[in-house]
């Protein structure tokens, strides 16, 4: 099991905060890939990967960047911070 | 990281306590700005943990690449009412070009790679900031 995050505008479209999910993804292509194919709402939320960022273990990560070990994927909005 | 209000000025006068052979201190503030005169608030969502470290690596990167006596960034997050402080990060070194571009490189840093993300509320609507492209681009500026 991970836990997946979302955050801003990615959050309210998904309609919650986190979830524990199990995966068996390699990569976190293959995990958006998953999450599409739940329900509309992800498919919705991850229509346009170009629009989001990710952070593996707290870390941002790349679309590529591969599971193995990792407990917490982040997804979000570019950051407007400052 | 803290939600209450702060004040740059006081914020200010404790960061410059004690300094000695600093011959620079710089300042920034950001505040929260309507542009329009209709902004009821400005609310700052972040990543609680990874926030955190963000901040730490990008003021770790910064004392290592100037030699900066002092470095503090101050961050809000939750509910701001138009015209005050979101942030501010103060520098101190030697000499001021250390100081200026320590506490520029925070800045942009900080607006592009640290986990916040700001909804405006207007009457009747609340809209989330978009990221702006040349807020990712000075971030080129800093490549070595």
């Amino acid at each position: 099991m991970i836990d997946i995050l979302y955050f801003a505008w990615l959050r309210e479209r998904i309609g919650i905060p986190r979830e524990k999910w199990a995966t068996e993804a390699a990569t976190v292509a293959d995990l958006i890939e998953e999450l599409r194919g739940r329900e509309e709402r992800y498919a919705l939320a991850f229509q346009d990967i170009s629009a989001l960022r990710v952070a593996l273990d707290q870390e941002l990560s790349e679309f590529d960047a591969p599971l193995d070990g990792v407990r917490e994927v982040a997804f979000f909005p570019p950051m407007t911070g400052g | 990281m803290q939600t209450e209000l702060f004040d740059p000025g006081t914020e200010l006068t404790q960061f410059s306590e004690g300094l000695s052979g600093v011959g620079a201190v710089v300042s920034f503030s950001g505040i929260v700005r309507d542009d329009t005169g209709d902004l009821q608030a400005l609310e700052i969502e972040h990543y609680p943990g990874m926030t955190e470290r963000a901040i730490g690596k990008i003021l770790a990167e910064a004392t290592t690449r100037w030699a900066l006596d002092r470095a503090m960034v101050i961050h809000r997050h939750g509910h701001l009412a138009p015209g005050e402080p979101i942030m501010m990060v103060a520098t101190a070194a030697a000499h001021r070009a250390a100081a200026f571009e320590a506490a520029d490189f925070l800045m942009d840093y900080l607006k592009s790679r640290a986990p916040f993300w700001k909804k405006e509320q207007r009457a009747g609507a609340a809209e989330w900031v978009a990221a702006q492209e040349h807020d990712e681009a000075a971030l080129g500026r800093w490549k070595r």
